[in-house]
């Protein structure tokens, strides 16, 4: 009975996974398909790289900050990658935020304090696309999830760019070839170049690197809890595999006496 | 109370003024139960355990959400960044959805194949539909909440079904919507309505127990207990059963929650809604999505044909509409398109065919539904596209209630039924000596 019920779940499961399986397919849509990289956060087991993810954040600071919001991040969040208080503090102080109207009721400006989400750098969606030749840049807080393919995709995107486009492909102007955007045409220049950032950690700062780091650090501004998850995971999963087996004994002896 | 243990004098104080521990015996420790059920019958208690998750994990995340249409996404990143275990409880519930759907599709499906709707259990049966569409609609605006690109398109796409309706389509869709597109009072009523329907289904689930009760469970013989030798009390024997079943499913739920909290969800929906940008596939959950292929697969040439039965003021889209909705209701007239008076899908080699096939073609209507129509099936033929194979199959569903069921059912001869259900669990199944009768089932 017990093995007739496990092929006939297999084959169930066969069944809604051909289901599923054309779903994923389609939204990669008619553009390449971005390559599974190895992320230190994959798998069962994966957790963050701690100085990866402060590279990534230089990276996001001195390059994506100046179009891209993360809106949904605080600074202190940042303690997660290993910064502590003062660095955090002087993170945020970079940043002015409209403050408390003075005592003659005039608009007044502070310093972002760590208990601030990461100050915007455009005021509104529509002087972010006067800066951007009309296009609105993404807040990035939740790239890594918003995207199918996450991460995979948003490599292949940062690294994907074409100089050339391929012969009889007309790119409008503003926009960029990039092999794994849909439709191809990106409003985003190319971001990265090698050497655009200088490493606090002396890492040789390639393109390559660079999106690799600035991805991992958007997989943790979309998933901040990935390793509690994981981690905790393991253990329910062990633990109902251990009660579960109890039972299934407990069970068997009660049905004993029937048989 | 017979055989309770729990006779101590404040029980029964409390059960002469109120029998609520000779209710709970009666339900859960004496019932008996045909001793020969598969674990194809764990699903019903499993499907209750999910209610309950659903209904407590969405009770917290509601104490953190705010329905507004300025705040909702926002309201449920937080719950996913800074509630203690938000996280946690949020992907319980998200991809609690979606156990829910497997396990009733299960139920669902091991009732088609064991004949679980005949009599006695028709309204049995019925219940179970009424508990599934308030599912469907529960899931639907369970979905709008968070106010993703996914929320809103799908909540338009849906709620414009109702514009289909004759003359008053446009009045019916702007009272659902309360406003004149979908917006803040739309997701002000989905929420609350989505706080309100799974307690609609508590409530259908206890005349759904009580007509159970009642009739008595079905098992895969399909043959009626004929005395206390078939069957078994339900406690211990299904309990134990039932939570060696829940700890196999915890598992498998556990693998999605931890590991794959956002499989069955789309990358589209962690976009914050947007009603001046369309996203490129507007795909529903994929439990919708046979019902999406078949609301689809009417297209304007089959106007004609349905003008043609009588149906003068409809429009393709209300043809759609009603196809779809016809798809769902014809589960209710099931146990009487369904003629054969054997219940068991054991012992009838046709019928069995049959339900595989079916179960096949509500799969590729998953797929269809998953795909845009004008989209090529094979990516070597051109000429055969989604909409056409939604269209096959789409017959083939209504073929399978309409045509094959009652036809079948009148023409086929079914197996030998066994007299008794003790005799071939006692006996070690050993069918042909066992059943010296080939009558078919007695009716109750």
């Amino acid at each position: 009975m017990m093995r007739k019920l496990a092929v006939s779940l297999i084959a169930l499961s066969g069944l809604v996974a051909g289901a599923i399986a054309p779903v994923m397919v389609m939204a990669a849509g008619d553009t390449a398909h971005p390559k599974a990289q190895h992320w230190s956060f994959g798998g069962i087991f994966g957790t963050y790289d701690k100085p990866q993810l402060k590279r990534g954040l230089q990276v996001y600071q001195e390059v994506c900050a100046a179009c891209h919001s993360l809106r949904l991040v605080a600074y202190r969040n940042l303690a997660a990658l290993g910064l502590d208080e003062k660095a955090i503090e002087a993170i945020a102080a970079d940043k002015e935020l409209p403050g408390e109207p003075d005592d003659e009721g005039e608009a007044t400006t502070r310093k972002a304090l760590p208990s601030d989400k990461f100050v915007p750098p455009f005021a509104n969606e529509k002087a972010a696309r006067a800066a951007n030749n009309g296009a609105l840049p993404p807040d990035l807080s939740l790239m890594t999830k918003a995207r199918v393919g996450g991460p995979d995709y948003l490599y292949a995107l940062l690294t994907g760019y074409k100089e050339e486009p391929p012969k009889g492909v007309k790119v409008p102007e503003d926009m960029h070839y990039n092999t794994y955007f849909p439709g191809h045409n990106i409003a985003m220049a190319p971001p990265l170049s090698d050497e655009g950032v200088e490493y606090a950690d002396k890492t040789k700062a390639t393109v390559p690197q660079q999106a690799k780091d600035v991805t991992a650090f958007l997989q943790w501004a979309a998933d901040p809890f990935l390793e509690d998850r994981k981690r905790m995971g393991i253990k329910v999963v062990l633990f109902l595999i251990f009660l579960t087996g109890l039972l299934y004994a407990y069970k068997r002896k009660v049905w004993a006496k029937l048989h | 109370m017979a055989n309770g243990g729990t006779g101590t004098k404040i029980v029964k104080w409390v059960d002469t003024r109120l029998p609520i521990f000779s209710f709970m015996d009666h339900a859960l420790r004496d019932y008996p139960t045909p001793r020969n059920l598969s674990y194809w019958w764990n699903f019903g208690s499993l499907a209750g355990v999910v209610l309950v998750v659903m209904i407590a994990t969405g009770i917290v995340l509601a104490m953190h959400y705010t329905p507004h249409t300025a705040m909702a996404f926002d309201s449920v990143e937080r719950i996913m960044r800074d509630v203690n275990y938000g996280w946690l409880i949020r992907y319980i519930h998200m991809n609690g959805g979606s156990m829910f759907f497997i396990v009733v599709y299960i139920h669902l499906f091991r009732g088609m194949y064991y004949g679980s709707y005949k009599n006695p259990r028709e309204l049995l049966w019925w219940l179970g539909v009424v508990i599934y569409l308030l599912m469907m609609a529960t899931a639907f605006m369970g979905y709008v909440l968070p106010w993703g690109q996914m929320s809103f398109w799908g909540a338009t796409v849906i709620t414009k079904l109702f514009s289909a309706l004759p003359w008053v389509g446009e009045a019916v869709t702007e009272w659902l919507w309360g406003g004149f597109s979908v917006d803040n009072p739309t997701l002000n009523r989905f929420f609350s309505l989505h706080y309100l329907f799974p307690f609609l289904i508590v409530g259908v689930v206890v005349f759904h127990l009580v007509a159970l009760h009642t009739s008595k469970s079905s098992n895969p013989l399909g043959i009626d207990p004929r005395g206390p030798q078939d069957t078994i009390p339900f406690h211990p024997y299904y309990t134990v059963k039932d939570n060696f079943g829940l700890g196999v499913f915890f598992i498998i739920y556990a693998v999605f929650v931890f590991f794959a909290p956002d499989f069955f969800g789309e990358p589209d929906n962690y976009i914050p809604a947007n009603p001046l940008s369309t996203p490129a596939h507007i795909v529903p959950e994929w439990y919708y999505l046979p019902f999406y292929a078949i609301l689809r697969a009417v297209p304007d040439n089959f106007v004609g044909l349905w003008a043609g039965l009588g149906y003068i003021i409809i429009n393709a889209k209300l043809a759609g509409v009603i196809t779809m909705a016809a798809s769902i209701l014809v589960l209710f007239a099931l146990p009487w398109l369904d003629t054969s008076k054997v219940r068991s899908g054991r012992f009838r080699p046709v019928f069995k065919w049959f339900f595989w096939i079916f179960l096949l073609d509500v799969a590729i209507l998953g797929v269809c539904g998953a795909h845009a129509p004008d989209e090529p099936v094979f990516s070597w033929f051109k000429g055969f596209e989604y909409l056409a194979l939604a269209q096959i199959t789409t017959a083939y569903y209504f073929a399978h209630f309409l045509i094959i069921l009652p036809i079948l059912g009148k023409i086929e001869k079914p197996l030998p039924l066994p007299t008794s259900i003790s005799e071939p669990v006692l006996k070690g199944g050993s069918s042909a000596g066992a059943s010296a009768t080939a009558q078919p089932m007695e009716k109750a």
